[in-house]
């Protein structure tokens, strides 16, 4: 039987390494011990695939379908079903740091091709993701390689690699490149380019391809990060690869997403690590292990700075993490397909992240950036209306957990037991204040008889209901 | 009485209306070569003057235009134009067509208008999410799926219990200092929102009409914005769309257009009279755009996204007219592609909004000097 405290921490790790759990799942996983869960997570292969032809049996229309939403909504069943955890995370994970947004590339498909390779490949080695990123259609057609020839150099997408998706702009104050590595960078990926589209007619539309060109690449020599060479793109990505700046890079990325909140990117040249001992860990394993993310995943996961009390609620819930672990808490769309996935997928849009179309390619303004007094109405009301719905298998589980606790529960018993069980156990003292004094007005909870069943159940879901609705929710 | 600074209201129709097909070139033959199928006949239009004329469904919004309030923007749009829902629809929020703009021409003018936010209602969308037109880091604007039943909390059964609710959230939201920066500020957004929401909340109640709008969501969202501004609130920008990418008619165009029109010219009609039964009408300037016009050859059926289109406005204040040049439809005048070429571009629209209505500096806001096509007085 696991303790309070590794229920506790069990909670953190199902919510950042993946999108949080039904009370009685963390239960049982804080029982299987968290090493064990740990490499559960990091082995995906070792847990059931997700049967996504059951989706497109009652789903037909999904099968190569152009529609974004059509795609968003797949997507928001895998976050929301696939057992292997992890793996969708850092399909969200690169989603928001390699962004291509539907918002140009006009191709649902290829947005879900694109979410598939991350899921696929997220996990595995840095050159290799770099590799596919940059041999991705959706990629050179969204960052402009396609329009970058050997007599006319477009440097989007030399640029943005660089600064966006492995160096950064600097490190420790210094800048990590010169714009003359930028244009030799553009000159490398010269005659990466996609095939050119067949007509939709009469079949439909394509599913794009890659296809480097060999006479539109420019072969002449290059000094790219201080070294000189014929370098093509494979060379700039090996190059990149062995810099301690994508180390650092990409162990800050890990850390902002999976353990607290940092500084917005763009400061992380001036910033900074919030906690330079386990960038330096990160960094470690990045290459110690060859540049496997798997292996920094594990060092981050089983060290003592993400465990600690200090990072836990240290993070602003992003909005599919909002909407994705009310759905996975209280049961609804789990382990199932039926209607109303079309609303639920739109959520996170009006709480200001529409997936698959980050705004642009520096993607999303994370932290508390996510909350504004328009999306802070959606996220409340969204977590709100699900926890107070007693039908939802999750929720009816709760309030069976709380009335086991006890034949009559006190205010602060009652107020205690309710956020334990959604996972608010960050309430601050004036909160909870609050809260069970509002507690306390309502009587005794007891729950001996049906109508004492009754009260006790509409007292619970409203308890839910206003934990939901507190600053302390947001934060995960 | 309603507050006499000048009001602005955008409805906008989301994915890509016609504008052949709405402000029709009727006598040209180019036309009807170009829409065999989808031409709307002659005696059909609604003529405005000899060369142009209304699609029939919109006698409502013609009576505007009879009373020299119906401005109307011809070959409107930008350069290089973008056949993409999303990024043409946000060129249009962030006036910037070649880089990706992350701040809404509205957010900016609400914060020249409140710049220290002290009314969180200065800005109101009906819809829900926000578009990107008021987006702005520090300008609260509620955003409102549904008038009636808008606030936090709405589930929580009995009204008594619901008030209690709200004044524990209240006073859970209270406190802001002492916590770290995140939680403060939610505090702070929160304790806005709710503000918000219980202003808000009394619209509906204290509204009376003799009008009744359209069962449609347009008909019923202008329907809130009217009540938002009788209610006196101090909101100067009020901002929805018509259901999302209703406009988009790639198939079965006729049926889906006419009544897509049917249902804007009524309500717009429906709307300006609920204001002036109230006396509300005269500090009221209505917009209405779309993200892109169609194609020029229609496609047996329907239209494919496209170029320049029209755009309106209404008003008290509108000095009713054309502005601008009708696009030619002749092949060697086209946009690449088939499509219309604009001539007016909509920051020079947007400009002399800002100056002449809103009465600020346009130049930072649209991202430079536009040339201003005066159409208020």
């Amino acid at each position: 039987m696991a303790n309070q405290e590794d229920i506790a921490l069990m909670g953190h790790l199902l919510r950042r390494a993946g999108f949080g759990a039904s009370r009685a799942e963390i239960e049982a996983k804080a029982a299987q011990g968290y090493n064990a869960v740990v490499e559960e997570l990091l082995n995906p292969e070792a847990q059931p695939a997700l049967e996504d032809d059951l989706v497109l049996r009652y789903n037909p229309v999904y099968n190569h379908s152009a529609n974004i939403q059509t795609n968003v909504q797949q997507w928001v069943y895998w976050m929301i079903n696939n057992p292997r955890q992890l793996q969708e995370k850092m399909s969200l994970f690169w989603h928001m740091i390699f962004c291509a947004g539907h918002s140009k590339i006009d191709s649902g498909e290829e947005m879900v091709r694109m979410i598939g390779m991350f899921r696929e490949h997220g996990m595995g080695n840095f050159r290799d993701l770099l590799m596919r990123l940059s041999t991705s259609p959706a990629m050179m057609y969204y960052l402009d390689n396609t329009e970058s020839h050997k007599v006319a150099v477009n440097e989007n997408y030399g640029r943005e690699l660089l600064e966006l998706f492995s160096l950064g702009v600097g490190k420790d104050e210094a800048f990590n490149y010169s714009e003359d590595d930028v244009k030799a960078c553009a000159r490398a990926f010269t005659g990466w380019n996609n095939a050119p589209a067949y007509p939709p007619f009469p079949y439909g539309r394509s599913p794009w391809e890659f296809r480097y060109d060999p006479a539109d690449h420019d072969e002449s020599e290059k000094t790219f990060l201080g070294e000189t060479g014929r370098w093509n793109g494979e060379d700039i990505v090996n190059l990149i690869c062995k810099q301690p700046a994508t180390a650092r890079f990409l162990s800050r990325h890990l850390y902002n997403f999976f353990v607290a909140d940092e500084v917005p990117v763009p400061s992380w040249r001036l910033t900074p690590p919030k906690d330079a001992e386990a960038i330096n860990i990160l960094e470690k394993a990045y290459f110690d292990s060859g540049y496997e993310i798997n292996a920094m995943l594990r060092a981050l996961f089983t060290s003592n700075f993400f465990k600690a009390e200090s990072v836990r609620f240290a993070k602003v819930k992003n909005p599919a993490e909002m909407v994705v672990s009310i759905l996975r808490m209280t049961g609804d769309h789990c382990g199932e397909v039926k209607p109303g996935l079309f609303d639920v997928s739109e959520e996170p849009k009006f709480m200001g992240m529409d997936l698959m179309n980050p705004p642009t390619v520096e993607g999303w303004h994370t932290g508390h950036e996510w909350i504004d007094s328009g999306t802070l109405v959606e996220r409340i009301n969204f977590a709100a209306e699900y926890l107070g719905r007693t039908d939802l298998p999750g929720v009816q589980d709760m309030i069976n957990r709380l009335m086991a606790r006890g034949q009559s529960l006190s205010a602060e018993a009652f107020v205690d037991g309710c956020s334990d069980m959604v996972g608010c156990v960050n309430i601050t003292e004036d909160t909870r204040r609050e809260l069970v004094t509002h507690a306390q007005r309502g009587g005794e909870l007891r729950h001996g008889t049906a109508a004492e069943r009754a009260d006790f159940t509409r007292k619970c879901s409203e308890m839910f209901q206003m934990l939901a609705a507190t600053g302390e929710f947001q934060f995960c | 009485m309603a507050s006499k600074d000048n009001v602005f209201v955008v409805l906008s129709l989301s994915g890509g209306n016609d504008g052949l097909n709405t402000v029709i070139p009727y006598t040209n033959g180019l036309y009807r070569d170009f829409r065999p199928h989808l031409g709307i006949p002659q005696d059909q239009v609604i003529p405005l003057n000899d060369t142009l004329g209304l699609h029939p469904t919109m006698a409502p919004l013609k009576e505007f235009w009879d009373a020299g309030k119906l401005a109307i923007f011809l070959g409107i749009g930008y350069p290089h134009p973008s056949y993409s829902h999303f990024r043409s629809m946000d060129i249009w929020h962030t006036c910037e067509p070649v880089k990706v703009g992350t701040e809404g021409w509205l957010g900016q003018a609400i914060k020249e208008i409140d710049p220290h936010a002290q009314n969180v209602l200065t800005g109101v969308n009906y819809g829900r999410g926000l578009p990107r037109a008021l987006a702005k880091e520090g300008v609260p604007v509620a955003s409102v799926g549904n008038l009636d039943t808008y606030g936090l909390l709405t589930g929580i059964e009995g009204q008594d219990q619901r008030t209690q609710a709200l004044d524990v959230f209240s006073r859970m939201y209270g406190p802001t200092i002492g916590h770290d920066y995140a939680l403060s500020y939610i505090r702070r957004t929160g304790t806005d929102a709710l503000k918000g929401a219980d202003i808000l909340a009394t619209a509906p109640s204290k509204y009376t009409s003799n009008v009744t709008y359209s069962n449609t969501s347009v008909g019923q969202y202008m329907k809130n914005i009217a009540q938002t501004h009788l209610a006196n609130f101090g909101t100067r920008i009020l901002y929805t769309t018509s259901p999302y990418n209703g406009f988009d008619t790639h198939a079965n165009e006729a049926a889906a257009h006419a009544k897509l029109w049917t249902d804007v010219s009524e309500t717009v009609k429906t709307f300006f009279e609920d204001l002036r039964q109230h006396q509300a009408s005269d500090n009221v300037t209505l917009f209405m755009f779309s993200e892109f016009g169609r194609r020029i050859s229609d496609n047996g059926s329907g239209t494919d996204h496209g170029a320049a289109s029209v755009a309106f406005a209404v008003g008290e204040h509108v000095k009713g007219g054309l502005y601008g040049e009708y696009p030619s439809l002749e092949r060697s005048k086209q946009e690449e592609g088939g499509n219309l070429k604009y001539n007016m571009d909509f920051r020079s629209v947007y400009s002399t909004i800002l100056e002449d209505w809103l009465g600020m500096a346009p130049e930072p806001i649209v991202g430079g000097s536009f040339e201003r096509v005066r159409f208020l007085h």
